[in-house]
């Protein structure tokens, strides 16, 4: 069967981007991709993906407008509560036995995530030893999570998945309001490096006792999801733990032997030796 | 030309769709080949029950579909508060935002559906009180598929299949019907 016209203009996007600026989207999940390209078509008052790939290969602005666009992971903070709550009483015991714990937050986005395994770190009594490689492909994002303010209308929610996450503070605590801001404690992101990373292009940088990579590989394709768990596998340390997001699993994975279960339903992962 | 044959059947529904499903799905056999994915409106929180409620009406495997998921056969359910999407041989999630305030939304199953498979999709729109599932429907009829909608007489709410009907939906039959036709699919395969 033929390719469709469609499937053709994608690739050649992904060919141009790559080409002449490095970022590597040719094994994102298509029908995602398909998606925010069209998206961006739209958003460019373009009228065909030619033509936005017309664009893209001569203009810096909008490939930046489309970086955005295609790497922005939309996230909050204590998405999942019984996550955070598991990685209390799961993997902060674990943690405990090391002299000192480097995690990777890989796929940062906006830094929600970020500040909510500082708060957890903190009041586990671990934030002190541990340094927070917090990582994303977009420079942009990166720049927004360093500066850790995010909308006041958020916090009531935020405030509900800290608390049901086993919480052992205040969330108001944490932050200051400022106008319809919530400027966060700057001491929250003192043991915290962010720094450009691709998982799709880039290799591993150090040993990590827990990685979290929650909701980043959903746009991945099987090829390179497996290219990323690779890179996950390692850059643990044996028993060091893996996080991913709420439907994700290992399960799928040609890497699958390479871990094992240690909270099932959070998908939490141990690797193995 | 005759029908191609059906690789994947989309379902879209929303408010009394539990309902209705539990009228469709008995009609399909454990030994119904054909993979059934199903976008039900519901609270981002709502965890596994509507699986479990699903289970009971039907001899297939009900499954919230994880990212990577293998399409085979079995019914694969969205999972609260990310978008369903079909990838060639696998599910795969998002968490892009909300299409006409729905995640997950039918419109984003049905499109990537037909992208991905074209003429061998069968949609079928149920019950809703919105027009989730219309713009899908035109996706699959474009790429020549088929789509079946809830007879809005028989539906608890008659929008969503009203617009899909609206939008091309090729046959408007009640839920009993819909079974049916679903079975006929793989009648071949069946007998």
């Amino acid at each position: 069967m033929r390719k469709p016209e469609e499937d053709i203009e994608v690739d050649l996007v992904c060919e141009a981007i790559y080409q002449r600026y490095g970022f590597d989207f040719r094994h994102y999940a298509r029908s995602s991709l398909r998606r925010r390209l069209s998206r961006q078509v739209h958003d460019e008052g373009l009228s065909s993906l030619s033509a936005l790939q017309e664009r893209v290969l001569r203009d810096e602005a909008c490939m930046e407008r489309l970086l955005l666009t295609l790497s922005i992971n939309v996230t909050s903070m204590f998405r999942d509560p019984a996550f955070y709550k598991a990685l209390r009483t799961e993997v902060a015991p674990l943690l405990r036995t090391y002299p000192d714990v480097r995690v990777w937050i890989a796929g940062c986005s906006t830094g929600e995530e970020v500040y909510s395994t500082a708060i957890v770190l903190k009041e586990e009594g671990l934030y002190e030893k541990s340094r927070i490689y917090a990582t994303d492909m977009n420079e942009v994002v990166l720049e927004r999570a360093r500066r850790a303010i995010y909308p006041l209308d958020q916090m009531r929610a935020y405030t509900e998945g800290y608390q049901r996450s086993g919480a052992k503070a205040s969330f108001s605590t944490y932050y200051q309001a400022s106008h319809d801001h919530a400027v966060f404690d700057r001491r929250l992101g003192e043991r915290v490096v962010f720094s450009r990373h691709n998982l799709a292009t880039d290799a591993s940088f150090n040993e990590f006792q827990l990685i979290l990579c929650r909701n980043v590989m959903i746009y991945f394709d099987r090829d390179l999801q497996s290219r990323a768990v690779g890179l996950f596998r390692d850059s643990l340390c044996t028993f060091g733990v893996l996080g991913l997001g709420k439907n994700e699993s290992l399960r799928f994975s040609p890497h699958a032997t390479a871990f094992e279960p240690l909270v099932g339903d959070q998908k939490l992962y141990r690797r193995l030796a | 030309m005759a029908a191609a044959e059906c690789a994947l059947v989309v379902v879209g529904a929303s408010l009394g769709g539990v309902r209705a499903l539990r009228h469709v799905l008995p009609a399909l056999p454990a030994a119904f080949p054909i993979p059934v994915a199903i976008v039900l409106h519901r609270h981002p929180r709502s965890g596994e029950i509507v699986t479990r409620q699903l289970q009971e009406h039907t001899a297939l495997t009900v499954t919230e579909a994880d990212d990577k998921q293998p399409i085979e056969a079995g019914v694969f359910l969205a999972p609260a508060d990310y978008h369903l999407l079909v990838e060639p041989g696998w599910f795969s999630l998002s968490l892009d935002p909300p299409e006409g305030y729905a995640r997950p939304s039918v419109d984003v199953l049905f499109e990537s559906a037909a992208a991905t498979y074209g003429p061998r999709v069968v949609g079928v729109v149920l019950t809703g009180a919105n027009q989730d599932g219309a713009e899908g429907t035109r996706h699959i009829r474009e790429r020549g598929g088929r789509v079946i909608a809830q007879d809005p007489a028989t539906a608890d709410a008659r929008q969503m299949p009203e617009a899909a009907i609206a939008a091309g939906a090729d046959l408007a039959l009640p839920l009993a019907g819909i079974g049916a036709h679903l079975f006929e699919l793989a009648a071949g395969a069946l007998r």
